[in-house]
């Protein structure tokens, strides 16, 4: 065994993707890990410093805190709930007493596949995915946490995967949290112009660091009946050859994100 | 009840963020703006290095701005030149219409400045009967259109040259035979050329201020910033207090990042340096030389130690051609002097935060602009405190602040968060089986409108944790 991590699932995954959480749970037990689940987390913040809110976010963020605070490490499938913890508790929680145990906090606390690549020195994680995929680089992932080549490592060593670039690859995929409610026709325009990048690439699946922003694209893409999926980093990671390729795209399919048709 | 400036912005952001024929052009010009920008940027040996010394020479000059200015006008106070210091728009613009009035100006030309454009001083000219001539080229054309520039620095880049074509044949009284761009330039040029020469003032910005030559460094493309600033009896600079850094020497630097940011070139066509009206000995150059020193907000902005360093800004551009909000919505969608990243920071703090804080929202907090910027503001940053901003000064919606109090109640209970979280999905999902889905009563309805619906697992993450713990 090597070691203990301590699992940070954001709320929206925890409620709305919960297959995300499962695979990340999965690909870090296979690689060695003990993974642990603090039943007593809800939400970083987020939502609300975002948003102006900082006075309600404090509180959350105090609460993640004491709830994670004797964790030897945390891991999250999402760059930008990770940006929360090692970005912006220092200034949120400047002058709160939990201060320092927020900074100490802040540097146990990864991204999913820079946990990987640069904690756990691994990049291969025996993932067999036949299917061709396009990478979108999640703005928070990529500037905020400068996570740049570590998915890409991770996914150049799955079995079968076809890994196809697309133009603008780093440009925002329009999601922003409260973003795409507030300015909905900004938004979606943004997510089209992304679906037009990742059509044009062909994959049959588009991965991104941040489920948030899959959650948004899946919408986008679903709406135009495109026929690339998306998929989150730790699904494709997670898949070991099992299943057969058709078997695997229609469970993915039912498992991640066509929940939502009723 | 006319329009909020944010309902507008709304408004027009939704029309041009559908318009496909916008955003092909506003593409085409941004890629071919990328490629000359990278291509600029692999010219710079060390271009992280370039962009750090460009900070530190904006902070220092920042820092010391009371300092660095006072050298600078006294430098130039002893060439003869004047210099005026004006505290907002309405005493700059009093100050140039006095001295035309005084020296019996009938006619202006101008070259490209963005200081101009906040302070509206072409307006408070022509109110006082004087014609104003927009000689860059940009310029020219969107004053023709009686619109303000769409980019800080290629004012005209939403048109076709077909639009101008029909737009010169319209406004200038003349047959225009060709949209050839080199046909379009020579017509705007012979107009203009009569300008210069029938011009009493020549007004323009300035990229810089050096204090320790007490002159003006000016940056353009086409020329007409040297027309503009030698032929007139009458030169005079309006620009903001941010500009002034403390060496010529620094100019060595500025100048060739300022160029490689805002349009890819090694260095600018024509760099002028001016510190003053023609000397005796000298073969032209005006006879009066004003700088009018513009604060307009921003001592204010000086005095925020937390975002002191937005008066870095050289006025490149990069922020907004990198920024995918301005790529979807456009220049004139933001309905203020700067738009962009740089002007959704800035102007709540110069126009006021309770008019414009929504600019500060409308962004995706991507990073884009901060990755970008030669001086390293730290931009997207500035938008998350200006939010705060507007949420401590009680300026967002009373339902707004209760869904977030509410919020904050369930993120502090885990129960309530498990069991809202259960309920909104099965909710939904009755509601989505019995055909709700996008009507009135859809709390969703927003995010249903261009997209399919989110998933909504019987099941959550957590549920699912501690069934399978029981089960082991």
């Amino acid at each position: 065994m090597k070691g203990k991590v301590s699992l940070f699932v954001p709320c929206f995954v925890d409620q709305l993707l919960p297959q995300v959480a499962l695979d990340t749970v999965k690909v870090l037990r296979r690689i060695g890990y003990t993974v642990e689940f603090p039943e007593d987390q809800t939400c970083c913040g987020q939502p609300a410093f975002n948003t102006g809110y900082w006075d309600d976010a404090r509180p959350c963020a105090e609460r993640f805190v004491r709830v994670f605070r004797h964790a030897d490490v945390v891991v999250c499938p999402s760059g930008s709930c990770t940006t929360m913890v090692r970005t912006f508790y220092a200034d949120l929680l400047a002058a709160s007493s939990l201060r320092d145990d927020a900074i100490a906090l802040a540097s146990r606390t990864f991204e999913f596949s820079e946990f990987l690549v640069k904690v756990a020195a691994i990049t291969q994680v025996g993932a067999t995915f036949p299917h061709s995929v396009t990478y979108h680089a999640s703005c928070h992932g990529l500037r905020e946490l400068h996570i740049h080549d570590e998915p890409l490592q991770l996914l150049r060593q799955v079995k079968g995967l076809n890994l196809i670039e697309m133009t603008r690859s780093q440009e925002c995929c329009g999601f922003g949290g409260t973003f795409a409610a507030k300015f909905s026709d900004i938004s979606a325009a943004m997510g089209t112009s992304k679906a037009e990048s990742i059509a044009a690439t062909g994959a049959e699946f588009v991965t991104a660091t941040d489920p948030s922003c899959l959650m948004h694209l899946q919408g986008i893409l679903g709406k135009r009946n495109a026929s690339t999926r998306t998929i989150y980093l730790a699904s494709i990671l997670a898949q070991d050859g099992q299943t057969n390729a058709s078997q695997a795209r229609e469970s993915l399919a039912k498992k991640s994100f066509a929940e939502a048709q009723p | 009840m006319s329009a909020t400036a944010a309902q507008r912005f709304l408004q027009d952001a939704a029309v041009k963020s559908a318009d496909l024929m916008h955003r092909e052009v506003i593409r085409r010009g941004m890629d071919s703006y990328d490629a000359a920008h990278l291509k600029g940027r692999a010219r710079i040996k060390d271009w992280e290095a370039a962009r750090q010394r460009c900070q530190e020479i904006k902070r220092e000059a920042i820092n010391h701005l009371d300092r660095y200015l006072l050298q600078f006008e006294e430098k130039v106070a002893a060439r003869g030149g004047h210099v005026f210091w004006a505290a907002n728009s309405e005493e700059a613009c009093a100050y140039v219409k006095n001295l035309a009035t005084r020296l019996n100006v009938k006619t202006v030309v101008k070259s490209k400045s963005m200081v101009t454009e906040e302070i509206h001083l072409g307006t408070a000219l022509e109110k006082a009967g004087i014609k104003v001539w927009e000689t860059d080229f940009g310029e020219f054309i969107v004053q023709l259109r009686e619109e303000g520039p769409y980019h800080i620095v290629t004012p005209a880049m939403h048109l076709l040259r077909g639009q101008i074509a029909t737009l010169f044949q319209e406004k200038l009284g003349q047959k225009i035979e060709s949209d050839d761009p080199a046909y379009l330039m020579a017509v705007a040029r012979r107009v203009l050329r009569e300008a210069f020469f029938s011009a009493e003032m020549g007004i323009s910005g300035a990229n810089f201020l050096v204090a320790d030559a007490g002159v003006i460094a000016i940056s353009t493309n086409e020329g007409n910033g040297r027309l503009c600033t030698s032929i007139p009896r009458i030169h005079v600079v309006v620009t903001g207090i941010e500009k002034v850094i403390p060496r010529l020497e620094d100019l060595a630097v500025l100048w060739p990042v300022l160029a490689t940011s805002g349009t890819g070139q090694g260095i600018t066509t024509y760099g002028t340096l001016i510190g003053g009206a023609r000397q005796s000995g000298e073969a032209d150059g005006p006879e009066e030389f004003h700088v009018v020193l513009v604060d307009n907000g921003r001592s204010q902005l000086l005095a925020d130690p937390e975002q002191r360093e937005v008066l870095h800004c050289i006025r490149c551009g990069a922020c907004l051609n990198i920024c995918p909000v301005f790529r979807h919505v456009g220049g004139h969608t933001y309905g203020t002097t700067y738009p962009g990243p740089i002007g959704s920071v800035l102007t709540p703090h110069l126009n006021g935060i309770k008019e414009f804080k929504h600019l500060s929202y409308a962004s995706s907090l991507c990073g884009a602009c901060t990755s970008v910027c030669p001086v390293k503001i730290d931009l997207h940053h500035h938008l998350l405190q200006n939010r705060r901003n507007a949420t401590e000064a009680g300026a967002t919606k009373a339902s707004e602040r209760l869904m977030f109090r509410a919020w904050r109640h369930a993120m502090l209970h885990p129960r309530i968060y498990a069991l809202g979280g259960w309920s909104m999905r099965k909710a939904l999902r009755i509601a989505y089986g019995l055909g709700l889905q996008g009507s009135i009563l859809d709390p969703m309805r927003v995010w249903n409108r261009y997209r399919s619906p989110v998933p909504l697992p019987a099941e959550s993450f957590r549920a699912r944790w501690r069934r399978d713990r029981a089960a082991n």
